[in-house]
């Protein structure tokens, strides 16, 4: 009875937060609006969301995209065509590792910064006391956020795929001597504006959506202690790497599966 | 001399949070122009009481009017006119961290209004002249002591000139010459900008040295009030208890427990 | 952190991520290629197209000189049509270019081959080639290899 109940009111709390979650989705989306006046607001955490993730996502998309030249070099040299690579560097790039890794460093680099950045103002009292001015913090500490973190996103993932072709083209060109020529024409040749492309510029944007979401409220709904914030960010990580995960799946299914 | 007509009304309030009711029945009736000190025990929801009078929280049952206002039946736009007109010292001060000193007094008066930098510039001056940090404007939230700090916070919440300004706790965790300089400042502010204040705290001496009026809160509702001087000498064990500090009474010393002797010897308890 | 620099940087990142953008659909797909679209279209009728895909290169002597931009299904002939778009400076081949499906290396993408004719008349936009080969389809290739050898 009392496993039951613990059911109950777990899945209760799920259902509460879910609750929440949309209601202040909306809440900030309806700040964004006179939030366009106001450009210096989120500027300034373009600042803190986007330059501040630029050296992980340039570094680990360069090692990503040699990784990808060594891999994929090893198993296409077997079939006798190595002059793929490029092929195979960048669609993966594009099309997969690009937002999802990217995605997966901004949770951890500037999703849980903000969580822990908000939960602080709340458990100090800051956002409290800028309502007790009149001033709505939806506007003036969320929205931005939330802004700024929509915007970097699709930036970030295509700087890490570009640093990544890159990366394959070193090791791929310059280490295991793959032809420099065949390495880009048969990108180019393979690799589409729009299906690959445009549907991994798509992605990144959800991408960016849903983490900045999800970073932005846990770090509002946190509760006020110490220990709160410090749960919250925690949270905010795994929430978004299983979100970001999960969504890949379905956004795959829908822009690239047989249909 | 202060008006009798109430300018805050609280009726009949009622609010429980979490399954323990923290107010239930509770009326108080503050005139303009008064310094109203609102006293009692910790948890007994001092600081949750400015927050339903400032619209932060709603209550389940009762009204709090402001000006006449019902403040929970207030759309969200005339509720946010209604906060520029209240100030609020909040404990802990809250002030921005990312902002220094005097981003943190002008951030109201820019957010509020449209008034041009050199005007913003000459007000927040002023109002951290008033507080005696005008020296202080370069310095960062984090480089403030608490004294310092409630001070700013004290300049930022008067920034807009309010009518109503209510002080959360503004004696706790000072040194006493902090102290008293807070206490001069909150009466000196009162009276030089005409405002109606209510100050929250369980300081007898500091908060009887500058209300006009006293409401002692137990249990959810006013168990007394009167001017401190009256509520001094003649009043309920209660109040005596509460307003000399000592240490039993009414208010038990004791959580409840079973009893001291039958507990000792009861070997089979663990613990 | 004075606001100079913020803006600096924001505005290098955005600069960056933009041009990264730009990199990615110019240098890295095949962006280039829709903006070449002028030129003039083809149809080809195959009985059998085996793995070719829209887009696919169309070759002339194995220089690239148009792309397959349409492939359906002909029901009244019973055959693939497929519309190959051919940039508008080749247009100098003969009405009896024949065009055939070939596949690059063994396990490569499949492309149009053409090979021009000998006559006068040249191809004009919506002409209709008459020679055609089709894809070579492992299978059959395999099966007609099977009967020779127990015919011998």
């Amino acid at each position: 009875m009392t496993a039951l109940q613990a059911l109950g009111r777990w899945w209760l709390g799920v259902l509460g937060r879910l609750g929440r979650g949309h209601l202040f989705l909306l809440r900030t989306l309806v700040a964004l609006g006179p939030l366009m006046l106001r450009p210096r607001l989120w500027i300034r955490e373009l600042y803190s969301v986007g330059v501040r993730s630029l050296l992980i996502i340039l570094v680990s998309g360069l090692f990503v995209g040699m990784v990808l030249g060594y891999q994929g070099y090893i198993t296409l040299v077997d079939f006798g065509s190595a002059e793929a690579l490029g092929t195979v560097v960048a669609l993966s790039l594009v099309r997969e590792l690009g937002p999802v890794v990217t995605a997966l460093l901004f949770a951890g680099r500037a999703g849980s910064a903000l969580t822990a950045e908000i939960g602080l103002m709340k458990a100090t009292e800051q956002l409290s006391s800028m309502e007790m001015m009149a001033v709505d913090p939806y506007r003036r500490v969320l929205a931005p956020r939330f802004f700024a973190g929509i915007l970097s996103m699709p930036l970030l993932a295509a700087l890490f795929s570009a640093v990544g072709v890159a990366g394959g083209y070193l090791v791929g060109v310059g280490v295991l001597g793959v032809d420099a020529g065949a390495y880009w024409a048969q990108m180019q040749a393979n690799v589409d504006v729009f299906d690959d492309v445009l549907n991994g510029v798509i992605k990144s944007l959800v991408f960016g959506l849903v983490a900045t979401w999800i970073a932005v409220f846990e770090g509002y709904d946190t509760e006020p202690t110490a220990e709160g914030v410090s749960r919250a960010t925690t949270r905010t990580v795994v929430h978004t790497a299983l979100a970001v995960l999960a969504l890949d799946f379905i956004l795959t299914g829908l822009m690239f599966g047989a249909l | 001399m202060p008006d009798k007509t109430p300018w805050i009304e609280i009726r009949d309030l009622r609010f429980a949070r979490g399954g323990r009711t923290i107010f239930d029945g509770l009326n108080i009736r503050i005139p303009r122009g008064q310094v109203a000190a609102i006293m009692g025990p910790s948890g007994s929801g001092k600081t949750t009481l400015l927050r339903l009078i400032g619209g932060q929280l709603r209550p389940d049952r009762g009204q709090v009017l402001v000006d006449g206002q019902d403040v929970h039946r207030l759309s969200r736009r005339a509720l946010y006119r209604l906060r520029r007109r209240m100030g609020m010292l909040f404990q802990s001060g809250a002030l921005l961290t990312d902002l220094d000193v005097f981003d943190n007094v002008a951030f109201p008066i820019r957010e509020n209004t449209r008034l041009p930098e050199p005007v913003v510039r000459a007000l927040v001056l002023m109002k951290l002249e008033a507080v005696g940090l005008r020296g202080a404007r370069d310095l960062h939230p984090a480089e403030l002591s608490g004294g310092m700090a409630r001070r700013v916070a004290l300049a930022r919440a008067i920034a807009l000139d309010p009518e109503l300004m209510m002080y959360d706790e503004p004696f706790t965790g000072l040194d006493p010459i902090t102290m008293g300089v807070i206490v001069t400042l909150i009466r000196r502010l009162h009276d030089a900008l005409g405002m109606t204040s209510i100050v929250v705290s369980h300081d007898v001496a500091e908060t009887s040295s500058i209300a006009d009026w006293v409401y002692l809160i137990s249990d959810g509702r006013v168990v007394d009030q009167g001017p401190p001087a009256r509520l001094q000498e003649a009043a309920t064990d209660w109040s005596r208890q509460f307003l000399q500090g000592l240490p039993d009474g009414p208010v038990p010393f004791h959580y409840p427990a079973p009893d001291y002797l039958g507990d000792l010897m009861n070997a089979e308890g663990r613990r | 952190m004075t606001t100079r620099w913020i803006e600096i940087t924001v505005g290098l990142f955005v600069a960056l991520g933009i041009g990264a953008l730009f990199v990615l659909a110019l240098k890295v797909s095949n962006l280039s290629e829709y903006g070449g679209e002028e030129g003039y279209q083809v149809h080809a009728y195959f009985s059998n197209i085996g793995g070719l895909k829209e887009r696919a290169p169309v070759t002339l002597a194995g220089v690239r000189v148009g792309r397959v931009s349409d492939i359906r299904y002909d029901p009244e002939r019973f055959q693939a049509r497929v519309t190959l778009t051919l940039s508008a400076q080749h247009d100098y081949l003969p009405k009896d270019t024949q065009a055939s499906i070939y596949t690059a290396g063994l396990l490569g993408e499949q492309y149009v081959a053409l090979e021009p004719g000998a006559e006068e008349a040249v191809l004009e936009d919506g002409d209709t080639l008459l020679f055609t080969q089709s894809a070579v389809v492992l299978e059959e290739l395999i099966g007609r290899l099977m009967v020779n050898l127990t015919q011998d």
